[in-house]
């Protein structure tokens, strides 16, 4: 039998920890995007010196499970006088700073490696069009490389972001205190597993939707060639209006 | 691909014996089996050979040979142990699982055959008034009046602290209630993770059971753990560590308190006690 009285308060409880995973979500996505340019532009350097370190790095939070990850950068850490007297330590000493910390870190691997192959599709032909017309170097790679990276990149992107979203749901390990974690507070109390996991999968199920929504939204407004114009929208001149030579 | 289907088959065919498991024997009890960590040391823990062992192991082994029941532990973790006894997946649960009110409504318990103290524990013995350890214990009821008066120089000293806690114990609600306002609470997954952020220093003191307290200070790594403030026992913990079973399983629940009983009046508790606590901590009253 659903208790319905039940499930809408726990419903309710779990939806003031919403807060929490959103912010989560968003500082580690923005650090880790952040982190992602620095190390492809590493990944694709012609230096070895660059390059080898960006490969380490991309193998290595990859390679390795988040949890354990969040675990060491936590209690690991912290176990060394040498990090509690840095200046490190204004950030790992708070576990909301870890969290995000480690979400970044992992993210920022996996995206990393997805920009990488949105640069690697840009046709050759294009960049050589824009060298062509005597566009500077970092004018083709606003104009021409940048954005076809983007759209190339955002389908595959959507999907890191919505494992990051999925991934927030460790925080409660460092003793933030995310939807899952207030849900597992929830059925430790109650003895009811079923009816509170399924309140805390139904508001991931939504958040995700959103998120998938939103990158949708994106590509579609950078890919318009891709799409039929409208009738009767300004078009390409037709011959009818080209000027008669 | 046949061989992938064929071993799928299999893996459906043993989760289906799994789960009627339970319905084959649940009438005439002559095997049982019984839930535990494992690793809640010194109540049960795992020997490097793979076998279990400690206070509730030995107990269960004399109860088993009263009654003449073949027993078999099972390793499972502790979240998630009272769903599963509920779906069948073992007959009953030996945890140093405390009796509370709330977890009358979904299981059921034996007789009590255990009940232990609790503690702060910081790495500065002075933090809080009084003298630590088991010296300096008070006990403390249910009535409300007389738990505010004892804990009052503690609330005074915590002050502006943080206070680290394992989630989902009995000591979550007392620390909860009682210090919320007056300090920062954090709660932690396990108890272990309480201890090493302790000694991290992102808390200032943790609160929890002496017997696993004690278990840690006697390891390497808790030589700079020190016990502070009072030791807090009695009825506010309700009425101690029991066996746990399914509420329809009243027979079964009927043979253990009956052994149980047995086995604290001929002080064959009170002996396993001491040989793993080095304390007595059979149920007084």
């Amino acid at each position: 039998m659903i208790d319905f009285a039940f499930m809408s308060d726990t419903l309710l409880k779990l939806l003031g920890a919403l807060p929490t995973t959103l912010t989560l979500f968003f500082s580690s996505l923005a650090l880790g995007l952040l982190l992602a340019l620095v190390v492809v532009a590493m990944r694709v350097s012609r230096w070895p010196l660059l390059s080898y370190p960006a490969r380490f790095y991309i193998m290595l939070f990859r390679g390795t499970p988040l949890l354990i990850q969040m675990f060491l950068i936590y209690y690991g850490l912290g176990q060394f006088p040498a990090v509690r007297h840095s200046v490190l330590w204004v950030v790992l000493k708070s576990p909301y700073g870890c969290a995000v910390i480690s979400l970044a870190l992992c993210t920022a691997g996996y995206t990393a490696e997805i920009i990488r192959g949105g640069l690697q599709s840009v046709p050759r032909g294009q960049i050589e069009a824009g060298q062509a017309v005597g566009m500077s170097r970092w004018t083709l790679l606003w104009r021409v490389i940048g954005p076809i990276t983007l759209r190339q990149a955002l389908p595959a992107y959507s999907t890191e972001a919505v494992l990051l979203v999925k991934s927030t749901a460790l925080a409660s390990l460092v003793t933030v205190w995310d939807v899952t974690g207030v849900a597992q507070q929830i059925i430790q109390r109650t003895y009811r597993t079923m009816e509170v996991f399924i309140c805390a999968a139904l508001i991931y199920l939504v958040l995700n939707f959103l998120v998938v929504r939103a990158v949708a939204w994106v590509e579609h407004r950078l890919s318009p060639h891709l799409r039929e114009r409208p009738l009767g929208a300004p078009g390409k001149p037709t011959p009818e209006t080209a000027p008669h030579s | 691909m046949a061989q992938k289907f064929g071993s799928l088959g299999s893996w459906m065919v043993a989760a289906a014996m799994l789960a009627c498991a339970p319905l084959a024997q649940a009438k005439d009890w002559t095997t049982v089996n019984i839930a535990t960590e494992g690793s809640y040391e010194p109540w049960n823990l795992t020997l490097p050979g793979g076998k279990i062992s400690g206070f509730e192991p030995e107990l269960i082994q004399t109860l088993c040979e009263r009654m003449k029941l073949t027993c078999n532990l099972v390793v499972q973790n502790w979240d998630g142990m009272i769903a599963s006894l509920n779906a069948g997946k073992f007959d009953m649960l030996m945890d140093a699982i405390v009796v509370t009110e709330d977890r009358k409504k979904v299981i059921a318990f034996s007789v009590p055959y255990a009940r232990t103290p609790a503690s702060f524990v910081a790495l500065d013995a002075n933090l809080l008034p009084g003298k630590p350890g088991p010296a300096n214990e008070i006990t403390l009821g249910m009535d409300e009046q007389q738990v505010s008066t004892a804990i009052a120089p503690l609330r005074e000293a915590l002050k502006g602290k943080t206070i680290g806690i394992a989630s989902g114990t009995i000591y979550t609600p007392f620390i909860d209630d009682h210090f919320k306002d007056v300090a920062t609470i954090r709660e932690y997954n396990a108890s272990a993770d309480t201890i090493l952020d302790l000694q991290a220093g992102r808390i200032d003191v943790a609160f929890d059971d002496v017997t696993f307290l004690d278990s840690l200070k006697a390891k390497p790594d808790g030589q700079n753990l020190a016990y502070t403030g009072p030791q807090i026992g009695g009825p506010i913990w309700g009425d101690g560590e029991a066996l746990a079973f399914r509420q329809t399983d009243g027979d079964l629940k009927a043979m253990f308190d009956a052994a149980l009983k047995q086995a604290l009046a001929d002080g064959t508790v009170k002996k396993l006690s001491e040989k793993w606590f080095k304390l007595d901590l059979t149920p007084k009253s």
